[in-house]
């Protein structure tokens, strides 16, 4: 039985690890503010969701599994919220919404 | 053996971010690149507590989210109105 545990929490964190590197290349690599905001939603929804889901397995029925329950609420309250603010000032303050404009990446 | 490699994940992450936070040609984008190196940062630091074994790391996890939150919102504020002034105002500023 933790065999088992063990190998999922292991998909898990290695599917989460993954998914907060993609997210991350793609915080980098998009070339306008907005497509950015999605690059960095991947990061806080599927990386940080399979990341505290690898963890829960682990920890199985004790106070630490609690607290990662509250970590993921936190994120699950805390990210969108800061991601319209974000969202919402920038487009006051008039960031453009075509492509290209914060043209700033070193691969180009 | 497995934490390590998530945490080896979440390094080049949070490098990734950092990349962004210091080419970001707008505030916004450093914003946003502070904001996610917020949630990276407490992802590291739930992976190291279960990787060291201290449990008392989750509850630094919980607390560094909760201070990104609100730092976030406040610049966010202070670039949106140009002032961190009275909440009472209607209109912002241009």
């Amino acid at each position: 039985m933790s065999a088992a545990l063990d190998i999922a929490s292991w998909a898990l964190l290695v599917a989460g690890g993954a998914f907060c590197m993609i997210g991350a290349l793609g915080l980098v690599r998009l070339h306008s503010f907005f497509p950015r905001t999605h690059a960095a939603s991947v990061i806080d929804s599927a990386g940080a969701g399979l990341l505290l889901a690898g963890l829960l397995l682990q920890a199985g029925w004790t106070l630490v599994a609690f607290k990662l329950v509250v970590i993921g609420l936190l994120i699950f309250f805390a990210s969108p919220t800061a991601t319209h603010a974000l969202a919402n000032a920038a487009r006051e303050r008039g960031v453009s919404f075509e492509a290209g404009e914060g043209e700033a990446s070193s691969k180009r | 053996m497995m934490f390590a490699a998530a945490a080896l994940a979440l390094l080049v992450a949070l490098g990734l971010a950092l990349a962004r936070a210091l080419l970001g040609p707008t505030v916004f984008d450093r914003a946003l690149a502070a904001n996610s190196i917020g949630t990276l940062a407490m992802m590291m630091l739930a992976v190291f507590g279960f990787l060291t074994g201290r449990p008392e790391f989750l509850d630094l996890a919980i607390l560094y989210g909760l201070l990104n939150l609100v730092g976030t919102i406040a610049v966010l504020k202070f670039f949106r109105y140009g002032d961190l002034g009275d909440p009472g105002r209607p209109e912002a500023k241009p």
